[in-house]
């Protein structure tokens, strides 16, 4: 049950430089936890002190916002697609 | 300490302070917090004086100390200095004693205000040595880093959704860029272009050079200080897609009134938003201070964002000046559009009818009272959204070339006009 994370340039550094990697996890919380296994550190870097992701990160399954979906709940599926993506300023 | 960076400092995150080098370079790696440049004040603040200015050219680029620039700027020389219009016509119809409309729909050379960010952005790109620029748009950024691209030379990849006004879609091709068309709306577009930003080496504007390109707007707001007679405005109404423009114009503010070139009065900014799409309007009247992203629905496509970047900071400079945010629908928009037109002669984008409508209802609830004056920024031109209004401004009336069908046509009326102004003359 294999799904793919897409890391973001700023969180490269904790991945090894890798640019996808891929998890196990059932929901996007799972998802976060498991990478923070493998990658000491992520964890703070996506989510506040009271475990809510940061209002500047913005997450996504198969290019749907998870605030649309059910943000940490949401659930995974083999060949989900999961884009990690700062904030970005208007056009 | 000396560099070689002009009157930059350092790039900082706006959330935890961490600094970061004068690179493109846009997020915080520790909190995803936004970077802004830091500026020598110091330093600033003996070479950018009243006297000084006085003998500078007529562009946003006589606040260069204050752009984010380590060189003199190489793209864009003429932009920005756009007329502030004492609107007298439009305070009577809105109800106010004076008011003030800041007309960037006549921004060189695309029409918006975006031209402003785009010049800063793309001077910056060529200090830092792109020869490739890209952005994600909504329309006029992606207008505007087209033509400039094209007179500096650089190569551009510009981003839009796909079911854009026609006039900006045309708007972009004409100058040769690359555009590509989005099936899907703005946020959409940001979401794949923060992925190709990580992939290409290329210099998006509204990206990796994000910290450079916003403090472009700020020049907005000093314009709006010079021509009121160094005055700050009591009241300020612009619109919001991501939020920026309007914290951009509230830093304008403090960093004139820090630097001493203006009374330090009191001021408040009012954002405005169409209720299509709201999300940074609905969380200021609930009193929150972060915004429920939205899926936009509104003829304001150039301020259809419904994941606003810099929501919560527009949220707070609203709240820190004891400003407010409004929206309304998009047959107030068209009304603000033709209010705009009918009695200043100016011809605005639907954004510019989202800022005339929230500010008329602003002035009604008297939230903004109607003895003070207040200024509006209206953001870009009418001539790019025409399929908003087409349909809505009535059509010509046509006749043969008689005489005869003339005078049917208009008959008493146009002779009573013609009667009262020969009696005006004698």
């Amino acid at each position: 049950m294999m799904k793919k994370v897409r890391i973001p340039t700023p969180l490269r550094k904790l991945t090894n430089n890798e640019e996808v990697v891929e998890v196990n996890a059932a929901t996007i919380g799972e998802a976060i936890t498991e990478l923070q296994s493998r990658y000491p550190g992520i964890k703070e870097r996506l989510v506040d002190d009271q475990g809510e992701v940061r209002r500047f990160v913005n997450v996504y399954v198969n290019e749907e916002d998870i605030r649309f979906l059910q943000n940490q709940q949401t659930p995974l599926k083999e060949g989900d697609e999961i884009s990690i993506i700062p904030a970005i300023a208007g056009g | 300490m000396e560099n070689n960076e002009g009157f930059m400092r350092a790039l900082k995150c706006r959330e935890c302070g961490r600094e970061y080098p004068l690179t493109a370079t846009h997020v915080c790696e520790f909190d995803f917090g936004p970077l802004e440049v830091v500026y020598d004040y110091d330093r600033i603040k003996t070479s950018l004086t009243r006297e000084a200015l006085q003998s500078r050219p007529k562009s946003m680029w006589r606040f260069r100390e204050l752009l984010p620039v380590a060189n003199d700027p190489t793209v864009g020389l003429q932009v920005g200095c756009t007329p502030l219009v004492k609107a007298d016509r439009l305070a009577k119809r809105l109800g106010i004693r004076e008011l003030w409309v800041k007309n960037d729909t006549v921004n060189y050379p695309t029409l918006s205000f975006k031209d402003r960010v785009v010049s800063v952005a793309l001077s910056r790109a060529k200090e830092l040595g792109f020869t490739t620029v890209a952005c994600a748009s909504t329309g006029n950024l992606a207008n505007s880093v087209a033509a400039n691209a094209a007179s500096a030379g650089l190569k551009a990849y510009v981003f839009i959704p796909s079911d854009l006004e026609q006039g900006k879609i045309i708007n972009s091709l004409i100058y040769g860029a690359n555009v590509i068309a989005i099936k899907g709306h703005y946020d959409e577009v940001n979401r794949l272009c923060a992925e190709i930003a990580g992939k290409f080496g290329w210099a998006f504007v509204n990206v990796n050079m994000r910290p450079y390109y916003a403090e472009g707007s700020k020049s907005m707001g000093y314009e709006i200080i010079e021509q009121l007679g160094w005055k700050v405005p009591k009241h300020t109404v612009v619109c919001m897609a991501s939020g920026s423009l309007l914290t951009k114009i509230q830093k304008s503010y403090q960093e004139f009134i820090k630097l001493g070139l203006v009374a330090d009065t009191e001021y408040r900014i009012y954002g405005a938003q169409a209720t299509g799409c709201s999300p940074i309007s609905t969380a200021q009247k609930a009193g929150l201070d972060f915004f429920k992203p939205v899926k936009p629905n509104t003829i304001a496509k150039s301020l259809a964002i419904g994941t606003p970047a810099d929501g919560f900071y527009a949220l707070r400079a609203m709240k820190e000046t004891s400003g407010c945010a409004e929206d309304v629908t998009d047959d107030e928009i068209r009304e603000g559009i033709r209010l705009l037109a009918e009695s200043e002669g100016i011809f605005a984008e639907t954004a510019g009818g989202v800022t005339v409508g929230v500010a008329k209802k602003l002035i009604a609830s008297g939230k903004i009272s109607s003895n003070d004056s207040a200024v509006l920024c209206v953001t870009g031109n009418g001539l790019k959204t025409m399929d908003a209004i087409n349909g809505s401004v009535g059509h010509p009336r046509e006749i043969k070339p008689s005489l005869r069908e003339f005078e049917a046509l208009v008959g008493n009326e146009g002779k009573l006009a013609g009667q009262k102004d020969r009696e005006a003359v004698n």
